[in-house]
């Protein structure tokens, strides 16, 4: 059995829209539609699509807060919505836009609150706070109540907080928001120090394709609440139908390049730029081109995975 | 499997005290304030008892009451709400807990929503309207014309308890609307507080058909009234069987299943918020 299974999982809003002076329509929402994929222990999955696909309705599903209208979900064996309370233990939840933790509490007392909820075991307690005090580098921060920290800051807490009570599964809805370039990347090695040390299995949600190019093997892509990619990062790129780019610099201005297999997007006094499907080998085109013209130079661009996903949102 | 209801009670009362208690020594660090807001609470509640004692210097009763009956229905009704509030009274910011989504990180934490609710921002201040019913109803009980035998004093400790629930009820069944419009609800105030007032006086001073509501209705007359009437040893004013004076039981566990079930289907009912 896996840790997460999800199957056919539907979620719907009812809303209720004002259309003219007095009288109301209602409409129906489908935020998340037969959502169905499995995680298995110790899996770092990146879970990305554009702004309202489902994403957080999901998460909110998977930690019971939310009851689905469709569909079946199992977490450690434990439907969450019907066994919410027993859940709580067995998972962590850091939501990126608000904090979890006390307004103003310190970090302190806060972390020792959740100790006595949780009814964590004191020396583990205090062993879990030494290490992630230290990774998190949260030491200067202890004494600080929350509503004084700066995002970054509250963020390592939230993130600590969530781990304290050593949960097999840690949800994390755009933990990077509004961070700055280093403090993601000691976000993301504690992450990855986490489920590796720790075997937690991970989730997140993210706007930033870093995030998931450096930690998720994994990736799933939700849009309009249903899932149109579940796969490794390498093989989104063939789904996206992307392409590379051969750069060349020809010795003098001349025609645009005319090859089987390729053709020219841009031209730029010597240099040619041409692309072909990144499926497709390049060692023919670089061949053509060689024997047909005056090269100087040649380079391969790779395909940007933000291309790729940007492909994949505007096909809707 | 889940745990057996009687751990689950204990564990949750527990978890109250723990959060209720941080609460209280945040706001221990601002002593003072602290200090003069719960004596402020003691006059501020104390003043319809002073309004009821002038009125007492002009008339000998109200409503066939005298002072020392309606000092007795002052303080029950007082102590019930107090002690109610104190516990629940927080859960009428619901809607703001949602809204700003705390409500949301309290469900993933490990002990029931309600109970987090209410001990969140929980004020101590607020045992000033229980310390101020608390001294009315001990004054009244030594000097009204009762012969305290097991059977009153039953009565009377009952009327304590059914009462604290039955305002604990009404106060999670108005929150539970919070669920459907998170727009603060002034229902639910209404009904404890409101009936709070109406229930610090003899229920004679008002017509047949707002009593029957107060007891079919809202059954606030079941926090001290009927108790009332049957340690006074008062036939019904209003010819209303003699049975319901003992019936209070019935009502709170009524008002309390209500209220369970309307704050369970609120949670499963439950939105969260789009962002
Ligand atoms: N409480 C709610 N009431 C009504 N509609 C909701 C509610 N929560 C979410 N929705 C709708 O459901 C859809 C999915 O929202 P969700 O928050 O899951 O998106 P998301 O993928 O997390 O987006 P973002 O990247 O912007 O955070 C949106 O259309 C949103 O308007
Ligand atoms: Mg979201």
């Amino acid at each position: 059995m896996s840790l997460i299974e999800v199957e056919d999982l539907s979620r719907t809003f009812v809303v209720r829209r004002r259309a003219g002076r007095v009288r109301r329509t209602t409409d129906v929402v489908h935020a998340v539609r037969d959502l169905s994929f499995d995680v298995e222990r110790g899996e770092m999955v990146g879970y990305i699509g554009p702004n309202g696909a489902g994403k957080s309705t999901t998460i909110k599903m998977l930690t019971g807060i939310l009851v689905p209208t469709g569909g079946r979900l199992s977490v450690a064996g434990i439907d969450p919505s019907r066994q919410r309370v027993d859940l709580t233990r067995r998972i962590g939840v850091v939501f990126g836009q608000r904090t979890t933790l006390w307004w103003d509490l310190p970090l302190r007392d806060s972390f020792d609150l959740l100790r006595r909820i949780y009814r964590v075991d004191p020396q583990r307690h205090r062993r879990n706070l030494d290490e992630f005090t230290e990774l998190l580098d949260l030491g200067a921060l202890l004494d600080t109540p929350v509503r004084q920290l700066s995002l970054g800051q509250r963020m390592r807490g939230d993130i600590a907080a969530a781990l304290l009570h050593d949960p097999e599964i840690l949800y994390l809805d755009e933990p990077t928001i509004g961070l700055d370039v280093v403090s993601k990347g000691r976000l993301r090695e504690f992450l990855r120090r986490v489920n590796e040390e720790r075997q937690v299995t991970l989730l997140l949600t993210t706007h930033d394709l870093q995030d998931i190019e450096q930690l998720c093997r994994r990736v799933m892509v939700i849009d309009h609440g249903s899932l149109v990619y579940d796969g490794s990062l390498a093989g989104l790129h063939a789904r996206g139908e992307s392409t590379r780019t051969l750069v060349v610099d020809l010795v003098d201005e001349a025609a645009p390049i005319e090859v089987p297999g390729a053709r020219v997007t841009r031209v730029e006094g010597p240099r040619q730029w041409l692309s072909f499907p990144a499926g497709a080998s390049a060692a023919p085109i670089v061949a053509s081109v060689a024997s047909g013209y005056d090269v100087a130079d040649l380079s391969i661009q790779e395909p940007d995975i933000e291309d790729v996903i940007r492909e994949i949102y505007s096909r809707r | 499997m889940a745990e057996p209801l009687a751990a689950r009670l204990a564990w949750n009362t527990r978890a109250f005290l723990m959060l209720a208690g941080m609460w209280v020594r945040v706001s221990w660090t601002y002593r003072a304030s602290f200090l003069l807001m719960t004596l402020a609470s003691v006059v501020i509640t104390g003043i319809d008892f002073v309004a009821i004692m002038v009125m007492f210097t002009n008339v000998d009763s109200l409503g066939g009451f005298g002072l020392r009956d309606i000092a007795f229905l002052y303080g029950a009704t007082a102590v019930c709400l107090g002690l109610a509030d104190l516990v629940v009274g927080n859960v009428e910011r619901l809607g703001r807990r949602i809204r700003l989504g705390s409500f949301d990180a309290m469900m993933v934490r490990p002990v029931g929503v309600l109970v987090q609710v209410c001990a969140d921002e929980f004020a101590i201040r607020r045992l000033g309207r229980v310390a101020q019913g608390s001294l009315v109803l001990a004054w009244a009980i030594t000097r009204v014309d009762v012969d305290w035998d097991p059977a009153r004093v039953l009565v009377t400790v009952g009327m304590l308890v059914c009462g604290t629930l039955i305002f604990t009820g009404i106060f999670v069944l108005g929150a539970s609307f919070q669920f459907l419009t998170t727009e603060g609800s002034e229902v639910a105030n209404a009904f404890t507080y409101g009936g709070n007032a109406m229930t610090q006086y003899p229920l004679t001073i008002y017509p047949r058909e707002v009593v029957r509501a107060l007891t079919f209705l809202v059954p606030v007359a079941f926090v001290n009234w009927y108790p009332t009437l049957f340690v006074l040893d008062i036939p019904d004013p209003f010819g209303l069987p003699a049975a319901l004076q003992l019936a209070s039981p019935v009502a709170a566990v009524v008002v309390c299943a209500l209220a369970a079930l309307a704050w369970r289907t609120g949670v499963r009912r439950y939105r969260s918020t789009g962002s």
